[in-house]
């Protein structure tokens, strides 16, 4: 039987990317943020899983707003990353799980998640970067994705408390899946940040801090507020916790067990934190 | 806690975010011809080809007045008033050699240097609470 070791969480600001190219991890801007991952590295690299679940958002590298799912199930043979326009460097590839993620697909619809499904999905720096901090030295994944993809962009967008029932959905789906796999359920962005308005640069570690404490035993607390609510708590952008909310939500409903944080601010405009949570 | 499915929003749900445009249907719709001018930067022959020739290149994407003024005056508040979204918008920015800090400090009317040490202050004040 296939098996969910836990939840690793990280923002996923793209000049991070940066950072690791010029190899800046040791300056004191960037130093606080690269040291909460050797615990995230140690961990995977005793666990070893297989396979990710990872939920984040398109940033405009395959979705446009001519179409917009509000949830997107990657089902193809290969994710490629390409040119986001604005100098990020190229990221590796990952190798798909068609066959899970189509059990996913299937467990999904049959219980009421109408998602839309990709056969061919380019994955952008939100997928990618969690993958890159967390493998620094890896020439290839050593596991295969199934990546979900949350609409953050345009409103309406799903309400926290409908993320976190995907989530518990998603996590249904997965202990019916006979292969033998180990899993790891990955959810990226945020936390409190804003890029635009006369607000941007607003953070809020207050917030971040109950959404942090809330996660492992009780992210239902943080699903009481709506998605504006939470816009006003976190920024326009740290609603991205969205996809933290439904990665949560696939590690099941019974307390989670909180192994590791990190919170740091500023990272480029943004409060930034990593989370490990195993389950029980 | 478990949440009963007909939870209704919060009060004061309605109320203004100070500072803050929610990417909603109305602002999709008006700003489609300047998001998708952004989206096809994407591909480097195109930021090449606006460089190239900025207004040919708005024109195509039939951009409005109001998008093509914003556009002009390399005014980013003025963009998203014209219904430009951030996450597409940074693509442009990016072609003008301005990152999110950059574009941060513009539209809050600071210095780049005041944006970053606003950001820098409250990391330090979060780090003594």
């Amino acid at each position: 039987m296939a098996r969910i070791i836990g939840g690793y969480f990280t923002s996923h600001v793209p000049a991070i990317g940066g950072a690791i190219v010029r190899g800046d991890q040791d300056e004191p801007y960037w130093k606080p943020f690269f040291d909460g991952f050797p615990p995230v590295r140690e961990w995977l690299e005793a666990e070893r899983p297989d396979v990710a679940v990872c939920f984040y958002n398109d940033h405009g590298l395959n979705f446009f707003l001519d179409k917009m799912p509000t949830f997107a199930v990657g089902a193809a043979h290969e994710y490629r990353n390409e040119d986001e326009g604005w100098g990020l460097p190229l990221f590796k590839s990952f190798a798909g799980h068609p066959d899970l993620s189509w059990h996913i697909i299937e467990q999904l619809v049959g219980d009421e998640f109408d998602v839309t499904t990709c056969q061919s999905m380019l994955v952008d720096h939100a997928l990618s970067i969690p993958f890159e901090l967390a493998y620094p030295d890896a020439k290839q994944w050593p596991l295969k994705l199934v990546p979900i993809a949350i609409n953050t962009v345009q409103y309406p967008l799903p309400s926290a408390k409908r993320c976190l029932a995907l989530g518990r959905a998603v996590h249904r789906a997965l202990e019916s899946w006979q292969g033998a796999e180990k899993i790891v359920v990955i959810g990226t962005g945020g936390l409190s940040h804003q890029l635009d308005g006369e607000r941007a640069g607003f953070v809020n570690p207050d917030y971040d801090r109950f959404c942090m404490d809330s996660l492992a035993a009780n992210p239902e607390a943080i699903c009481v507020d709506s998605t504006k609510e939470i816009v006003r708590k976190s920024g326009s952008q740290g609603v991205e916790i969205l996809n933290w909310i439904a990665a949560r939500g696939a590690l099941g409903a019974a307390p989670a067990r909180e192994t590791h944080r990190n919170y740091h601010i500023p990272i480029s405009n943004t409060a930034a934190a990593t989370m490990l949570l195993e389950t029980a | 806690m478990t949440l009963a499915p007909d939870t209704p929003p919060p009060p004061g749900d309605s109320a203004p975010i100070f500072g803050t445009h929610l990417f909603d249907g109305c602002a999709a719709a008006k700003g489609y011809a300047l998001n998708a001018m952004c989206f096809s930067f994407n591909e480097a022959a195109n930021r090449e080809a606006f460089l190239a020739d900025e207004d040919a290149y708005c024109q195509r994407y039939g951009l409005s007045s109001e998008q093509l003024a914003a556009v002009r005056a390399r005014n980013v508040l003025a963009m998203i008033e014209a219904g430009g979204n951030i996450y597409y918008l940074a693509k442009l920015a990016g072609i003008f050699g301005l990152n999110v800090q950059d574009v941060g400090a513009q539209q809050t009317g600071m210095s780049v240097d005041e944006f970053k040490a606003m950001l820098l202050a409250q990391g330090r004040k979060a780090g003594e609470d």
